[in-house]
């Protein structure tokens, strides 16, 4: 798993079934990678759900905050909508998993990806990371204190 | 994980002041695990609560839930007149019927004086209080509702164990 002061692999995902988002049209910009084992499963809503309330929190630091699963852009339109989600989910489904190989949090045994948060700082690089347990649902203190930090 | 804030005047309080035992649930007016864990937390006061100082924050998920923030707000203007616990307890006991008609019926229900309350539910006081107390329960590292603090260290499960701990450590 990557680590504090690593690059932050760049990758372009679709963000909605006809758009994607590369991380490299964030820089100058804090970008929060909350990856999550999938759609639908209660963990993983309650934790998007907490995001979703959270988002003037992240605006503050001007960091902007995307979902990644290696569910598809379909799947992840649905669970947005049914969930009100006001930021986007990106899709590493195909080829499946490979940006959450390249950070290091991918899980072969699932298929899916582990629940890891990044925190990228303006120019690109990893300022803290960590790996939750794949069933606790890891809130966002983590996330303000290493904003906090930046 | 620990609290902070700590529990302080701002905050709605049952049970025994300055209690050796203190307990902060972070809780949403319209989730249906708050609403489960109500009658067991009220099942807890009644045998405890005179051992137990009890904590009430708002952390309402407004986005999922439409009506948790209104319910929060309504609840904290109910605080203003001295009812924030009969608003509170109400709201939960009539959880499947909240709306906002639902809820200016039971600030009449409770007697609350409705000019002052019509008055109150607009201010940014009140939706400052109910952001702060949000803000507080993010920084503590609440990570959905119900959450709850037992001497301001996170309990990472639910009403029925802080339930089944209290039978043992309360003499």
């Amino acid at each position: 798993m990557l680590k504090k002061n690593d690059i932050a692999p760049d990758f372009t995902l679709f963000a909605t079934p006809d758009q994607k988002i590369a991380l490299s049209e964030f820089k100058g910009k804090n970008v929060i990678l909350a990856f999550y084992p999938a759609d639908w499963s209660p963990v993983c809503s309650d934790q998007m759900a907490l995001y979703n309330e959270m988002l003037k929190f992240f605006k503050k630091y001007d960091a902007e905050i995307f979902g990644i699963s290696v569910d598809s852009k379909w799947c992840h339109m649905a669970f947005s909508q049914s969930r009100n989600l006001h930021f986007p989910l990106l899709a590493d489904f195909e080829p499946k998993g490979e940006i959450s190989k390249k950070y290091g949090v991918y899980n072969d045994t699932e298929g899916e990806c582990n629940r890891a948060l990044f925190v990228i700082d303006k120019e690109g690089i990893i300022q803290w990371s960590y790996l939750s347990p794949m069933a606790v649902n890891p809130g966002a203190d983590g996330i303000l204190e290493a904003l906090e930090k930046l | 994980m620990s609290l902070q804030p700590e529990v302080s005047k701002t905050d709605h309080i049952q049970g025994k002041k300055d209690a050796k035992i203190v307990i902060v649930e972070y809780g949403d007016y319209q989730c249906p695990y708050c609403g489960a864990a109500y009658p067991v937390l009220k099942e807890m006061m009644e045998k405890y609560g005179k051992r137990i100082e009890f904590v009430f924050r708002n952390f309402p998920l407004s986005e999922m839930h439409q009506y948790a923030r209104p319910a929060a707000i309504v609840a904290e203007a109910a605080a203003l007149q001295g009812k924030f616990w009969e608003m509170h307890d109400a709201i939960y006991e009539n959880q499947e019927y909240l709306d906002e008609a639902f809820l200016l019926e039971l600030a009449d229900k409770l007697g609350l004086d409705s000019r002052q309350f019509n008055m109150d539910i607009k201010k940014s006081e009140l939706a400052a209080k109910v952001d702060s107390d949000f803000e507080s329960g993010v920084m503590s590292g609440v990570n959905g509702t119900p959450s709850f603090f037992v001497n301001g260290r996170k309990f990472n499960a639910g009403a029925d164990d802080l339930l089944q701990l209290m039978s043992e450590i309360v003499k």
